[in-house]
């Protein structure tokens, strides 16, 4: 094994270690229970640099493959075998520092946020065995420890969504979220048996280069489209697509720092990673649903957040929205843009998540110094003219809103315009001109909804003077990871252009993966595509940056400037502003058919069960009483009178005769001597 | 007039008709053990008639020397009973023991 | 292989061992009370210890299986010897004893499962004597239906063990006992009267030459059963693919399916289960279900390989509905017992579907579930037993937030949960992974919609979950107090072992493998050459 692997290793083993540490020796520890876990993550951070620049500097792949399970058997002439592993390519090596780095953040933030909670090491311990899993889903080679590590991502956000389980919201969301990741993992988990089924193998290696050698599924064209599209509903699930994006929003019921990193930046990521780890199986037809599955989910969720009142249930709206971006990015074959929108985004989202943390516990400690039980501590229309009161916190929540906005010389700028540029190929290639609409609707829509939020939390007047002299700016320990934050949402970070990212190390070192798929059923071949964004670059650029532009003025002229009346609207719009204030009714929607639906087929199979099946089961036993009170009825009447009326009757007989019986041994004699005469009378 | 088996025959078939008369009719049980004698002593009448004019040699009367010490131990067993039922009775009438009937 | 002590085989000892323990609970007087519970105790702590002993000299690379030369551990003696007795020939029976990769786990399992049966029962105190001793003899019976290999003895020690658990659940049961012992018992006794008609048309058919004798005679010796050449030409079950094949192998799989329980005959499942106390719970749902799906693997596939051949997809179309409809009424349930009842419903349609398969992942899977399902069920059983002892209620909805109130116990019950919930890194989810793979390869579109079973079970357990244990604590439970020590030691082997086996699944895969693929060949192959004659 090659010696960096062993560190690669021990990145992903210290959170698993602060986990155990902290789950069992939590207690004693107490309050020192988020600096042991903030120390683990520390060590990791730094080890995942290092990984990070060696990976950089070499060219090849590390790569660590071993037999889990020998069969001891032979299928179609190869041994049955599950072969698993770890791998560190670029892609790994840039999501480690990634998650990590976020990781390290927020429990250094959480140092303060969380420092008087009940279950504060618990917390930490969670946070431990959610890095752990997030570190896996990155580091494997195969689809089986990807599963495995995907559920266990999944089981993390359970534990940390439902963090405050004495409220019945809180635990209904984690339930939520788990059940409804569990659909998509359906999903994923078929495409894993057919996968195998085919190849059996599961390491990404082994199954591109069959592909690649032209062995496919059932030797159907469609069962490889399934098999991708399977695959991606795992990524559905996590990454909170249509139709599955129900969950994201519920889950904001965990703490707020847990919101930045699994919520915003690093788990609803990793439905990405799996679409860009899974991309060269992916065949046209595949990638075109997934495009427009991306593009569907970024403009309902963006429709939604328009009108969200509550902080975090914006950023939420707004995470599922970026998500389908990245989704669509992929989906088109922007590849790299993709997974660097992810990238960015993981910065100025966690950061957006933090900084509203930030207000929501200045929000919250005003509140309760006064007293007030009443009053939304996550609602923005409770906020407004924070700036000078949390100056740090306003400063970054800015350049976190420019680079979500996609404003020059920030990240989200680079990777969204590469994404846009892409849509733009798409279309030219394909003619789905819809994407590309859709891509620059929601830059649009993105740019308007994320500064009405800036705008209506800290621009403006404070509706209560008394409340404002309460709030102050947080800890340090909290506003330095909004500065980091703040800092990487830079366009320097990823390219020293400001205005392409196409010739920074970022699109140096994350080319396009080779396609395995037969080119027949393959997407446009990537040199052409390539070719045709830097075609599509520069109107790419105008267009987006005179959208952004469109809804930042939009925003300040209506909640600034306050020239349109937002109320006015909302009223002329009735219908339309509640039919996205409900979410479009998705939740509505899924109670009354997916929930209401298994509860009544349960209510009715139990019936059936209780009522039927075991009627019957009953129903034979009252049978087989009732043969059986018969049978002793025709027993004691018919068998036994029988045998009674033989005995009755002799009885009777005797009765009659009895009357020759008179003791007297001389009468006796008489009938001895007659019956001799009668007998010799007879005889002779 | 000579003497035949028939003579022989109906002396003993008065005899037998006289000892079952006694048994049937008598109340006393010593005179049912009488007529009992009667009739044993009218086979051997038989017997010994038979034996006489039956060309036989002697076995005729070795039967009749049975049938007497037959009698004895009947007479012997019978009068015991007939003792112990009058122990038991008091009285040797046929008629009042008719324990069978119950 | 062989294994002596005292020159007696390990495999009589494993079996006769509660026997011993069960003549001196008898002996003892009644008021002795502790040492009734110790000596039940030092007999399945050692009978533990012998199968831990069995498990490390355990030779995996030898099959079983169908070939006496590979069964391990073997004893065998002559046991009942009639003399030829005109038309009906000598009766010869063997005590033959014996294990190979498909009983070892189930001896495995059946020797813990019931060390924790006895310390669950710490707390009994309604004669106490007669219920140790029956449970005893329950551990008797069931170990024995897994070591014996002589089609007779099996059949006697599977009827050993229907007493004492009627008597269990009848005397020692909830409210409904007296029902559920009776349903139970009914329920079983119409599976054995089938299994003994198999049997016996079995023996009619099957001729071996006695080596001692050399004479020609019947036999009930499941392996001679399994070779087609002892086959009488002319008798009933003679030849391949007939009718009268088919007839008995059903009758064979209706008396295992009333045990597994497989769907439509489960419904003296629940009503058992609710009325049982805990321990009888842990044992039936741990060791007797799978004597059901063992029964398959041991007799019904390698002695009918054509008529289960021909029967796969309804068995594979049996263990679907087991998954689906079991999830779905365990999400309808109240009693907290009764939905662990139908979850093993749903768990054990999973063993089916995976041992229908007939290709070496999913039946791996399918016997590793066997295991597994034994120890996360028995978890759970025990997680119920904690609560109800405490405060007399099984009701779902009387509960709430005990997370706070009890967290080492919750801590458990997260490991139990999510185990049964098929998490990756639990056990529960290596079986149930390898079962699904193995059988998407023989039922592409049964397997998908069986799948559909692992987002149910997710629904209804963390529902369970949630209204157990999350939320606020009804006042009236504020006086209850955490799991004690004695629980913990029941529970915490059985939470380390499904752990261990989630992240090294081959501790127990290596004894199986060997074993799954010699049957898998075996019952494939036998059923090609009948496709061939």
């Amino acid at each position: 094994m090659i010696p960096e692997l062993n560190i690669a290793l021990a990145i992903l083993l210290l959170p698993l270690v602060s986990f155990v540490v902290l789950i069992f020796f939590g207690k004693r520890f107490m309050e020192k229970s988020g600096l042991v876990g903030t120390t683990f993550l520390g060590i990791d951070l730094l080890l995942a640099v290092y990984i990070f620049f060696s990976k950089l500097a070499a060219e090849t792949r590390w790569d660590f493959t071993f037999t889990w399970i020998d069969f001891h058997t032979v299928v179609n002439n190869v041994p049955l075998k599950i072969d698993i592993g770890i791998m560190v390519d670029n892609l790994t090596a840039v999501m480690l520092v990634v998650v990590t780095l976020i990781s390290f953040l927020v429990h250094l933030f959480s140092l303060a946020y969380m420092k008087d909670d009940v279950r504060y090491s618990r917390y930490y311990a969670n946070l431990g065995i959610f890095t752990f899993s997030m570190l896996g889903i990155v580091l494997t080679n195969n689809y089986l420890l990807m599963y495995v590590f995907w559920e266990l991502v999944g089981l993390s956000s359970y534990l940390l969504i439902g963090h405050w389980y004495e409220k019945k919201s809180a635990s209904d969301a984690a339930k939520k979220a788990f059940v409804v990741n569990r659909v998509g993992d359906l999903g994923f988990f078929i495409g894993i048996m057919i996968v195998w089924m085919q190849f059996s193998t599961l390491t990404f290696d082994g199954i591109f280069s069959a592909i690649g050698h032209g062995n496919i599924p059932f030797g159907s064209n469609t069962w490889l489209t399934a098999a991708g599209l399977l695959i991606f509903c795992g990524a559905v699930g996590k990454s909170a697509q249509f139709p599955l994006h129900v969950w994201l929003p519920d889950a904001m019921e965990g703490p707020t720092p847990v919101s930045a990193l699994i919520h915003a930046a690093t788990m609803v990521a990793a439905g990405v990673y799996l679409v860009a780890r899974t991309f060269p199986m992916l065949t046209a037809d595949a990638l075109m649903v997934i495009a427009y599955t991306g593009a569907i989910t970024a403009f309902v969720a963006a429709s939604i957040a328009i009108v969200q009142n509550d902080i975090k249930k914006i950023l939420a709206y707004s995470t599922v929205s970026q998500l389908g971006y990245m989704v669509m990015g992929l989906g088109v074959g922007a590849y790299t843009a993709g997974v660097m929108h992810l990238v960015t985004h993981a910065a100025f989202k966690a950061g957006l998540f933090l900084a509203s943390g930030s207000v929501i516990y200045a929000m919250h400690h005003a509140l309760h110094h006064l007293n007030d039980h009443h009053t939304d501590a996550q609602d923005v229309r409770f906020m407004g003219g924070l700036k000078s009161k949390m100056p740090v916190t306003f400063w970054t929540m800015t350049i976190f809103t420019l680079a979500i906005s996609g404003v020059p010389l920030t990240s989200g700028f680079l990777s969204k315009d590469e994404i846009l540029a892409g849509t733009l190929a798409y279309s030219h290639f394909t003619g789905h001109s819809l994407i590309p609409i859709i891509g620059f609707l929601v830059a649009g829509l993105t740019a308007f909804y994320m500064f009405r939020m800036l705008i209506l939390t800290f621009m403006g007047e404070h509706h209560d003077k008394h409340r404002l002299d309460h709030i102050h700016e947080s800890p340090r320990v909290m506003t330095i990871p909004l500065m980091v934050l703040a800092a990487l949402s830079f366009f320097v970070f990823f390219s020293f252009n400001p205005i392409s990212a196409s010739q920074g190390w970022f699109f140096q070192k994350m080319t396009y993966p080779t396609v395995a798929v037969p080119e027949a059923i393959a997407a446009t071949p990537t040199a052409e595509f390539v070719e045709e964004i830097h075609h599509q670059h520069t109107m790419a650029m105008f267009l987006s940056v005179g959208v952004s532009g469109i809804g930042i003025l939009l925003a300040f002229v209506t909640y600034f400037w306050k020239k349109i009346s937002a109320d006015a609207f909302e009223r002329a719009l009735k219908p339309v502003h509640t039919f996205l204030y409900r979410k479009w009714y998705f939740d509505e929607l899924y109670d009354a058919t997916a929930v209401a639906g298994m509860l009544g087929i349960a209510r009715v199979l139990a019936w059936f069960d209780g009522t039927i099946v075991d009627g019957i089961v009953n129903g034979a036993g009252w049978l087989t009483k009732l043969v059986s009170v018969f049978s002793g009825k025709f027993d004691s009447y018919v068998v036994d009178g029988l045998v009674n009326f033989t005995a009755y009757f002799a009885g009777l007989l005797g009765l009659s005769i009895r009357k020759v019986q008179t003791g007297k041994v001389q009468t006796y004699m008489i009938f001895a001597i007659i019956g001799f005469m009668v007998l010799l009378a007879l005889y002779i | 007039m000579t003497i035949t088996l028939t003579h022989f025959l109906i002396i003993s078939a008065v005899l037998f008709s006289l000892g079952i008369y006694a048994v049937l009719t008598r109340r006393n049980a010593i005179m049912v053990l009488m007529g009992v004698e009667l009739i044993l002593n009218s086979a051997n009448i038989n017997f010994l008639a038979f034996s006489r004019f039956g060309g036989m040699n002697i076995e005729g009367q070795m039967a009749a020397v049975f049938v007497i010490i037959l009698a004895a131990a009947e007479a012997a067993i019978a009068l015991a009973i007939v003792l112990n039922i009058y122990k038991r009775f008091n009285t040797v009438n046929v008629d009042e023991i008719s324990l069978l009937k119950d | 292989m062989e294994l002596n002590i005292l020159n007696i085989g390990i495999l009589t000892w494993l079996t006769f061992l509660p026997v011993i323990g069960m003549i001196i609970v008898l002996l003892l007087p009644k008021e002795q009370k502790t040492a009734i519970r110790w000596t039940s105790l030092v007999f399945t702590l050692l009978q533990v210890v012998l199968a831990f002993l069995l498990f490390a000299k355990f030779d995996r690379t030898l099959a079983g299986v169908n070939s006496a030369d590979t069964m391990q551990f073997k004893e065998v003696f002559n046991w009942i010897n009639v003399k030829s007795t005109g038309w009906f020939g000598s009766i010869k029976i063997d005590y033959f004893l014996g294990i190979d990769g498909i009983s070892m786990p189930m001896v495995f399992l059946t020797a813990i499962i019931s060390c924790i049966a006895v310390i669950s029962s710490w707390t009994i105190e309604k004669s106490l004597k007669g219920y140790f001793a029956l449970l005893l003899l329950l551990d008797t019976g069931m170990m024995g239906v897994f070591v014996s290999l002589d089609f007779f003895l099996f059949y006697i020690f599977w009827e050993v063990m229907l007493l004492p658990m009627y008597f269990l659940i009848g005397v020692w049961g909830g409210p409904r006992r007296e029902y559920a012992a009776i349903k139970f018992f009914l329920y079983t006794l119409l599976g054995s009267v089938l299994l003994l008609l198999a049997m016996l048309a079995l023996y009619f058919s099957v001729t071996i030459i006695d080596p001692a004798s050399g004479e020609k005679i019947h036999t009930f010796n499941m392996l001679a059963m399994m070779n087609p050449a002892n086959y009488d030409a002319g008798s009933i079950l003679a030849g391949t693919s007939t009718s009268w094949r088919y007839l008995a192998y059903i009758a064979v799989f209706i008396g295992f399916a009333i045990k597994v329980p497989i769907f439509p005959f489960h419904t003296w499942l629940p009503d058992a289960h609710v009325e049982a106390p805990t321990a009888i719970s842990v044992i039936l749902a741990g060791v007797l279900l799978k004597m059901g799906t063992y029964g398959l693997l041991r007799i019904g596939f390698p002695i009918f390989p054509d008529a289960a051949m021909h029967y796969l997809y309804p068995l594979a179309f049996l263990g679907f509905v087991n998954i689906i409809y079991g999830a779905f009424c365990a999400m309808a349930q109240k009693d907290f017992k009764k939905l662990i009842a139908y979850s093993s419903v749903s768990h054990m349609g999973i063993v089916i579907l995976g041992i229908a398969s007939m290709n070496t992942q999913g039946m791996l899977g399918g016997m590793l579930q066997m295991f597994n399902h034994g120890t996360i069920t028995a978890m759970l059983f025990l997680i119920v037993g904690v609560i109800y002892d405490r405060t007399h209620t099984r009701g779902l909805d009387d509960f709430g937030g005990l997370m706070n109130k009890m967290p080492k116990y919750s801590g458990i019950m997260v490991i139990a949960f999510f185990a049964a919930i098929g998490l990756p890194g639990m056990s529960g989810f290596i079986s149930e992974a390898f079962s699904f793979l193995g059988a998407f390869q023989t039922f592409r579109w049964l397997t998908m919609a069986s799948a559909f079973g692992i987002v149910l079970t997710a629904g209804y357990m963390l529902w369970t979950l949630q209204r157990v244990f999350l939320g606020t604590l009804p006042e009236k439970w504020n006086e209850l107090t955490d799991i004690n020590s004695r629980e913990l030691i029941m529970l915490v082997p059985l939470a380390i072992i499904v752990i261990v086996l989630g992240l090294y699944p081959n501790l127990m895969l290596d004894v199986m493998n060997t074993s799954a693929n010699t049957l898998v060949d075996f019952v494939k192959g036998s059923a090609g050459a009948a496709l061939v004659h």
